[in-house]
């Protein structure tokens, strides 16, 4: 391993977190605001890159215990299960349909069935940042 | 009621292989269940008057494009059903005596149930596009059940020919489907052939199902993927040559036949087909010393003797082919089953090394007897009431010029048939003068009861159905009139008086024994002519040749070299959409001239920049340099997008610029620091007349493109809708997840498949050259 910088060590170790947050932040507000699924993973994924560039290929995907095939396997499995339900209510292939809930915390909690799918998006895209790292990125040994 | 059927055919299959790690074998009785739930519905359908008046479902599946799951039980559905799910009850039941106790029984379990309810579906489909998918179907799981003994190589190139052979027929089928539904205007089987409609393109229309028909149930010259067949487990035989598969072309020849005899081409040309097959078949069968092969090669001979009557399409031949269907599917089954109980207790099939079984198994010798009587078509069993209304059928004429000819034919083959019936029973059950020391039989272990009970009970069924022939009576001839309005139902009977079909009869079984009696003068006949193989080799030939031009094509189209990948694909657009933009007349338009350069200073600067990157990516001699210069072309254009107010498609742009950078340095790591300059086949100034003209097409349309709008934006409509049937204020994300919601599932799935594709080339790589991908799956 090469020499690491304790700059960028340190902002990743602080920032780790957050970006994460962020990107959470961003699915979930995303039908309403600048955000959604995809970006969202994409925001989690830069924080894994960020790591990576810190600690190479197994400091990224340590303490990911999901496998990039997990993570993409649910994901497309959550977003066509979505649109599937839809059957069930005798409608067309990914018919949108609103919930309103009353949580007990945060109140009235208006979503969409939208928002599973966006879910499954976002699970993709994490996925598919986690295979790039884990499988071009892991090879400093052979190259 | 059928859906649920298919249903049950559906669950059983899938949970087979995980019913099995606990039952064992007695997962085979299970999936029974759902072949026997089909014969108790028939049963109760039939009592119900099905026969008379067509029981009918339906389900929406995509009525867009005709395709509706249309399901019909008439009477010649309901002789199907009982053929397909009898047999297939007792093919069951045999399976789960046949089999040692193995680890993958769970798997043939879900194959066999899976195999039974494609055959179903195929009979009772009334939608000529869901007569496909079921007849696609059995074809797919006949391919998992004859290459069953996945390690041996035989099996699976068995499994290989009579998939590519079948689907090859299948697609030629559903190209004739679509002809004749476009002409016809309908999809529905019982609406084509209750108008059916007339002309040339009708005619190019069979002659494709046709194709499909010929192929699925082995007529020459397509013959040979069912011989090779035999490759599968001995049950798989029994259920795929009786009742299931080659009945298929069977049953698709027999509902046209009646209502396309009179297309000129139809009756010579189906006829001739049968016929050659029956003469065929029974040569070959003569020959064979594997009592399987030569009862695969009896099955291509009766298979042309099915063809041949079920496909004259004359009311007589219709209801005679039924008749013969039926008694096919008993005395087959029951033959293989037979064939199945020797292997198993002698370990061999070759009757050469057969002496004594049936001093030692005379039950099953019986069986076999009885089976084999009814094949050759001696009274009093059903085979001869077949046969003999076979004949009457063809005496009867009205077949044109085809007719006697064609009876000659038949009589011939039915000489064969009484040969190789013969051939079969003495090679397997007889007693050698001399037998050599390899012979086994006479001290073989005796079979269980349970192992022999199917065989006997289809037996049985033959000779019953042969001195009681009212007790099929209604059976055959409600298939018939279902088939055809203008059978007369008559019934059938093993004695007609002494009538002209009766010599016949008599004519084929004595010339039948005199050809077996001359037995080793045939055989030496036969072998001077040698082993006639062209069918595999024009089969092994047609594979070879796609093999060659597959390579060439792929040679030349797939070079390996990426500039000229690129430089094909770029110049393909720029020739094909540049004429169509020159031409059009859109340029220039009139409405250039409210176009402006730029709308701030803030756009004027970022453009400059973006343009100066671009450039700079050109003249960088690093790799890296590049691919920083390439992402800050990027990042300029997410500006760009700021400044439109377009914040989500700025973070993305952002990020997905970021990420391609990391992935580009991780891959740049393995190649050299810098270009390597003048290598390529493409000379520098080639590329640069290549991106110029590139560069410069993709302006001119932005600017055509921008300017020609004359319908509103459908923006507009998004926009209004996004909140009160989307739920969302974002509008970008309420149309990737909702509006165009059927768009991301695709690209996510792109995604997903891209991903994979990475990990597994990396780990091809990894693995070294020379090993195959495979060996590093499973995971």
């Amino acid at each position: 391993m090469r020499s690491r910088s304790v700059i960028l060590d340190t902002v990743t170790r602080a920032t780790f977190q957050a970006i994460w947050v962020f990107s959470l932040y961003l699915l979930f507000a995303g039908h309403n605001a600048p955000g959604g699924g995809f970006v969202g993973g994409l925001v989690g994924g830069a924080a894994l890159v960020l790591r990576y560039a810190c600690h190479g290929s197994d400091g990224a995907t340590a303490g990911v215990r999901v496998r990039p095939e997990g993570a993409l396997g649910a994901g497309l499995l959550l977003a066509g299960g979505t649109g599937a339900a839809s059957w069930l209510a005798g409608a067309a292939f990914l018919t949108s349909a609103k919930v309103e809930v009353t949580v007990p915390v945060l109140g009235t909690v208006k979503t969409t069935s939208a928002l599973p799918f966006d879910i499954g998006v976002y699970l993709v895209v994490v996925g598919l940042v986690l295979a790039i790292l884990s499988s071009l990125g892991g090879q400093e040994s052979t190259a | 009621m059928f859906l649920a059927l298919l249903g049950l055919h559906a669950i059983l299959a899938a949970v087979a292989p995980l019913a099995a790690r606990r039952m064992g074998r007695a997962v085979l009785l299970l999936c029974a269940l759902a072949p026997a739930a089909t014969v108790v519905a028939a049963v109760v359908a039939a009592a119900g008057g099905a026969a008379g008046q067509p029981v009918r479902e339906s389900f929406g599946w995509a009525p867009a494009i005709g395709l509706t799951v249309d399901l019909r039980l008439d009477g010649f559905a309901l002789l199907m059903v009982a053929l397909v799910s009898g047999i297939g009850v007792l093919v069951f039941g045999y399976a789960a005596a046949y089999f040692p106790q193995r680890h993958d029984i769970g798997r043939f379990a879900g194959y066999l149930t899976a195999f039974a309810g494609s055959m179903l579906g195929l009979v009772l489909a009334d939608n000529l596009l869901l007569l496909y998918v079921f007849w696609e179907g059995t074809s797919v799981t006949s391919y998992l059940l004859i290459g069953f003994d996945d390690r041996k190589g035989s099996a699976r190139a068995a499994a290989l020919h009579a998939i590519l052979v079948t689907s090859a027929g299948g697609l030629a089928m559903l190209a004739g489907f679509v002809v004749l539904g476009q002409v016809a205007g309908t999809y529905s089987l019982s609406g084509l052939l209750a108008d059916p409609p007339s002309g040339p393109a009708v005619s190019a229309g069979l002659l494709l199902a046709l194709a499909g028909a010929v192929t699925k149930s082995a007529q020459v010259p397509f013959h040979m993927w069912l011989p090779a067949a035999m490759a599968a487990p001995t049950p798989v035989s029994a259920y795929l040559h009786s009742a299931t598969m080659v009945k298929a072309g069977v049953y698709l020849i027999a509902r046209l036949a009646p209502a396309f005899a009179l297309v000129p081409f139809w009756r010579p040309v189906v006829v001739t087909i049968g016929v050659a097959t029956m003469i065929f078949g029974g040569l070959r069968a003569l020959r064979q010393d594997d009592l399987k092969l030569l009862l695969a090669f009896g099955t291509v001979s009766q298979l042309g003797f099915l063809v041949a009557v079920l496909g004259a399409g004359t009311p007589q031949a219709t209801l005679a082919g039924a008749a013969l269907l039926l008694a096919h599917g008993l005395f087959k089954a029951s033959l293989f089953m037979v064939t199945g109980v020797i292997d198993r207790q002698t370990g061999t099939r070759d009757l050469r090394l057969l002496s004594g079984l049936g001093r030692r198994m005379p039950a099953l010798a019986v069986v076999g007897v009885v089976a084999a009587a009814s094949m050759a078509g001696l009274p009093p069993l059903v085979g001869f009431v077949a046969k003999e209304a076979v004949f009457e059928a063809y005496l009867h004429g009205g077949m044109g010029p085809v007719g006697p000819l064609a009876l000659a034919g038949l009589v011939v083959g039915s000489i064969l048939t009484v040969a190789y019936s013969a051939r079969f029973v003495r090679g397997a059950f007889a007693t050698q003068a001399h037998p050599s020391q390899r012979c086994v039989g006479s001290q073989a272990p005796l079979p269980s009861r349970a192992f022999q009970a199917p065989a006997a009970l289809l037996a049985l069924a033959s000779l019953v159905a042969g001195l009681l022939p009212m007790l099929i009576g209604p059976l055959v001839s409600s298939a018939g009139s279902a088939l055809d309005p203008n059978v007369e139902v008559e019934s059938l009977s093993l004695w007609h008086g002494l009538t002209p079909a009766l010599g016949l009869s008599a004519l084929v079984v004595a010339l039948g024994a005199v050809l077996v009696l001359a037995g080793g003068r045939v055989a030496a006949v036969q072998q001077r002519f040698g082993g006639w193989s062209g069918a595999d080799d024009a089969y092994v030939a047609t594979l070879r040749g796609l093999n060659r031009t597959a390579d060439r094509v792929t040679g030349f189209a797939q070079n390996g070299s990426l500039p000229v990948y690129l430089s094909v694909i770029l110049l393909t657009v720029v020739t094909l959409s540049g004429t169509a933009l020159l031409s059009g007349g859109m340029f220039p338009s009139p409405a250039f001239a409210e176009l402006v350069l730029a709308e701030s200073l803030l756009h004027l600067v970022t453009c400059l920049a973006v343009i100066l990157t671009a450039f700079a990516t050109l003249v960088a001699g690093r790799r890296l340099v590049a691919v920083l210069c390439l992402g800050g072309v990027g990042y300029g254009v997410a500006v760009l997008f700021v400044l439109q107010g377009a914040p989500d498609l700025a973070l993305t742009q952002l990020l997905i610029e970021t990420l391609a950078i990391v992935v580009f340095v991780l891959v740049l790591r393995h190649l050299p620091e810098e270009f390597e300059p003048h290598r390529w086949r493409f000379g520098q100034k080639t590329r640069w007349l290549v991106a110029g003209s590139v560069g410069l097409f993709v302006f001119i349309f932005a600017l055509v493109a921008s300017a020609a709008r004359t319908a509103a934006p459908i923006s507009e409509g998004f926009l209004a809708r996004a909140l009160p049937e989307g739920g969302g204020r974002n509008i970008v994300n309420v149309i990737l997840v909702d509006f165009r919601g059927f768009d991301t599932f695709g690209e996510i799935t792109v995604l997903a498949t891209a991903a994979l594709g990475i990990i597994g080339l990396v780990r091809a790589v990894r693995a070294g050259p020379g090993t195959p991908p495979q060996a590093e799956g499973g995971s």
